[in-house]
């Protein structure tokens, strides 16, 4: 192989100068000029067995929509991701690519891998500034399909289907679409008008959005069936978990949950011009290590916050965040209190929270999970100041669809039973995303979309053939 | 959008809404409520549902103006639209034959209560109702309380109609057979029926109104303590065994707010001004 004449280092992404983007809500990466996208470009190898697609959960043809970009046929690159991956502004943006795709990457064995996402990132957004066709949809099937949930599963199933030519109802309960996207991930990391578009995108495919319908409440999963032919749950992760731990229904406690789709859907950032208000706080704690209490730091810095701090339990190496958004956090002055747990919360004549006390952890044997146990350190306890706490701790299914759908399996901790292709125990009925694996990411709950959708094909197209065969009979 | 075709006022700042809602009318039953957003930059707040009408395809709720947001709503007529509004949310509330079931109410919470009150009444139910107020002026729904109870008894904090305070309830509950309280209203008054009904060991529920933001779950904004177990009153309640409600936690909670609601309402009322 000749010698790559390649360099090292990839086009840095622009970003707010960290001090000025603590103050504010607006995104922190800018994103890909023309010339950056296209010295980027130049530093793929154009691999022919091309270990970035493997490293893809949907596979992405990540090279050629690379060579799309050099020969600047922008567009052309943005439809070529989109044939796997009907969301590419938001994956660009939030996908875990330096485990994925990018750590699969050639040019990583001898410098920084290409920046596949940010090249994403470029693609989606210059398609969205420039328009973006309609792609061609199959003749009418007459068959119906309900879709449980706006979130990135629901999203694309609706996608997939209504190109094959079924008609299409989304049933959301909040009232605005696009799941953890809306309410969950911050504006500065996922601005809103990005998943409004990718929305509108999916309602000019001619897909029926109904928000405010609560499924197993306005209607059960069992009258779904009898005026579709087949119904999708997506309906994601929803209450929050609580440690359990005295003092944590102080007034001030929130769950990252709450705090998030307060600042998020009801842009309390804005308050009160949005009517919707939040308690900022001075001395935030933020308790968790993964993305959601990444977000939820993030935030109270810039709802005004003087000092911010995440604890979480085991060490650095284990939080589950995105690397990205722990430098990002750090670069913007958060600090992290690494190998530590609250114990119990103190609140003053109020019941407003006002410390927390805490105990050093160290890390033990090695779990199911495989990441070492953190065990509390005897007689470590100590008291830290703080007027708001978030609890970034976990979430679990949301119980509604369990409760009032007989005869669909779930698990212990009440996730959906499905197989791989999110076929669950009732005949018509499938699931996929957070609602079927717990937490995870959009790409996967998108990959579970995906595979839903030509499950659901498949059926509602035997289903027509043995209806077929019984008229003729 | 969902639209008001009637709108009555019931006293001083307190409306009753008929909003156009076919699918929510059908599935809705007394103790249940809904979630409604005025406008684009509006606050979700939660309202429980005091009527449904599923062939006309309508629900009621009544609504006490009392910061930015329900004056806001308050202000809107007949013909009206509101962006968004979910439901029915929450578990309905148990209606079986008890054998006396006194209905307890206060203030806007009243007209709920009624809802309850009639479908204990048809469940067979001998159904004695309170009509409670801060003064005469804010009483509601006394025609149909009078109505739909077997017999009925009026409170004003003030005196001004009926009897002065709650301290009636307990010669009533001595002289009365009661086999099941149900109070909604103010978390005070609730908390007030809970503590008198537990000496005589009579079964009382509680409809709790926490703060809320989503209402179907996600959040834990509405958390409140039952029995020492944390619930979430959106989907847990709204009604609780009263015996068992930590009040004083679900009073502070309801303040958290108190400094950013008085800045929202300033705010809003000079926007209306302007
Ligand atoms: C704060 C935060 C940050 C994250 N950051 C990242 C990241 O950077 N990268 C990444 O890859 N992943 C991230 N994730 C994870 C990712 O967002 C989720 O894995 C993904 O959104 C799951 O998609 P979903 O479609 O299964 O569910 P969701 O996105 O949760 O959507 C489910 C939808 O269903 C609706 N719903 C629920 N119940 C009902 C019902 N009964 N009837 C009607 N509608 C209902 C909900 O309102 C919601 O809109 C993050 C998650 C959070 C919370
Ligand atoms: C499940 C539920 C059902 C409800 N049903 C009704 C109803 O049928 N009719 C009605 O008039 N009101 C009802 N409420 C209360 C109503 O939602 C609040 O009054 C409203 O949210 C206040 O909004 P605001 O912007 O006008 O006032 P804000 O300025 O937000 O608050 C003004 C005052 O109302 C109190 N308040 C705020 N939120 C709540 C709340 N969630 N519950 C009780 N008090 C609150 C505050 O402590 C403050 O004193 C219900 C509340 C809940 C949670
Ligand atoms: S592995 Fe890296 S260099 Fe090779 S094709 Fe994929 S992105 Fe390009
Ligand atoms: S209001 Fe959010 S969980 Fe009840």
């Amino acid at each position: 192989m000749p010698k790559p004449k390649i360099r090292k280092e990839a086009v840095p992404m622009p970003k707010q100068p960290p001090k000025e983007r603590a103050d504010n809500f607006r995104e922190v990466a800018i994103g890909y000029s023309e010339e950056q996208a296209l010295a980027e470009a130049e530093r793929c190898l154009q691999c022919r067995e091309a270990p970035c697609v493997k490293g893809c959960p949907v596979e992405v043809d990540i090279p050629t929509f690379i060579k799309l970009i050099r020969e600047r046929r922008f567009g052309e690159a943005a439809m070529k991701i989109k044939e796997k991956n009907s969301l590419p502004a938001v994956c660009g943006r939030v996908c875990p690519q330096e485990e994925q795709c990018q750590a699969k990457c050639t040019v990583g064995r001898i410098g920084e891998p290409t920046s596949i996402g940010r090249l994403e990132r470029f693609v989606a957004d210059w398609e969205r500034q420039h328009g973006c066709e309609i792609p061609q949809k199959c003749p009418t099937t007459g068959k119906k399909v309900a879709i449980v949930g706006a979130g990135p599963a629901g999203l694309t199933v609706a996608a997939d289907l209504i190109k094959l030519g079924h008609e299409v109802t989304i049933f959301e309960a909040l009232h605005k679409p696009g799941g953890v996207l809306t309410y969950g991930i911050p504006e500065f990391r996922l601005p809103k008008k990005i998943v409004e578009a990718e929305a509108e995108y999916i309602e000019k495919l001619g897909v029926t959005l109904k928000t405010n319908a609560l499924i197993g409440r306005l209607y059960t999963i069992a009258e779904l069936l009898r005026q579709f032919d087949a119904v999708f749950i997506g309906s994601g992760a929803g209450p929050p978990t609580f440690m359990g731990i005295p003092g944590e229904n102080l007034c001030g406690i929130y769950s990252a949950n709450e705090y998030l789709i307060r600042v998020n859907l009801m842009r309390s950032y804005d308050f009160p011009k949005a009517g919707t208000p939040i308690c900022g706080g001075e001395e935030v704690a933020v308790v968790g290590g993964g993305n959601v209490a990444m977000d939820s730091a993030r935030c109270a810095l810039r709802l005004g916050a003087k000092d911010v701090k995440i604890v979480y339990r085991r060490s650095r190496e284990e939080m589950p965040a995105r690397i990205e958004e722990i430098e990002n956090a750090e670069e913007e002055g958060i600090r992290f209190e690494f190998l530590t747990s609250p114990k119990r919360f103190i609140g003053n004549e109020r019941r407003r929270v006002k410390a927390m006390e805490c105990v050093r952890m160290r890390l033990g044997e090695p779990d199911d999970s495989g990441r070492r146990r953190p065990v509390p350190i005897e007689g470590s306890n100590f008291m830290v100041d703080v007027d708001i706490v978030i609890m970034a701790v976990g979430r679990t299914p949301n119980p509604i669809i369990k409760q009032t759908t007989e005869g669909l399996e779930t698990t212990k901790w009440g996730g959906i039973v499905t197989d791989e292709d999110g076929k669950t125990s009732i005949e018509g009925v499938y699931a996929g995303g957070d609602i079927v694996t717990g937490e995870s990411t959009v790409i996967s709950a998108m990959g579970a979309g995906r595979r839903a959708a030509r499950a659901i094909h498949e059926f509602l197209m035997k289903k027509e053939t043995c209806a077929r065969k019984k008229r003729n009979v | 959008m969902y639209k008001i075709l009637a709108k009555r006022e019931l006293a001083p700042h307190i409306n009753l809404f008929e909003f156009s809602a076919g699918e929510v009318s059908a599935k809705t039953k007394p103790g249940q409520f809904v979630i409604l957003r005025i406008d684009e930059d509006g606050e979700r707040i939660p309202l429980t549902i005091a009527d449904a009408d599923p062939g006309k395809g309508t629900i009621a709720v009544a609504c006490h103006g009392v910061g930015k947001t329900t004056t806001q709503l308050g202000r809107l007529k007949e013909g009206d639209f509101v962006l968004d509004l979910l439901g029915p949310l929450g578990k309905p509330a148990r209606i079986e034959k008890f054998g006396t079931v006194l209905c307890v109410g206060g203030g806007v919470m009243v007209a709920p209560l009624h809802f309850q009150a009639k479908a204990f009444r048809e469940a067979g139910n001998n159904v004695i109702g309170i009509v409670g107020a801060t003064t005469r002026d804010h009483l509601i729904f006394l025609e149909e309380m009078e109505n739909t109870c077997n017999h009925l008894l009026v409170a004003t904090d003030d005196g001004t109609k009926g009897h002065k305070g709650m301290d009636f309830l307990k010669d009533l509950i001595k002289e009365t057979k009661i086999d099941r309280v149900v109070a909604e209203g103010p978390v005070v008054m609730m908390k007030a029926v809970s503590d008198l009904t537990r000496q005589h060991g009579i079964p009382t529920m509680v409809n709790l109104i926490p703060i809320m933001v989503d209402g179907m779950g996600m959040c834990g904004a509405c958390r409140v303590t039952v029995d020492g177990k944390t619930l979430f009153a959106c989907v847990d309640g709204l009604e609780f065994d009263g015996h068992q409600v930590d009040f004083d936690e679900l009073l502070a909670r309801l303040k958290v707010y108190t400094p950013q609601e008085k800045l929202a309402y300033v705010f809003s009322e000079q926007g209306e001004r302007n």
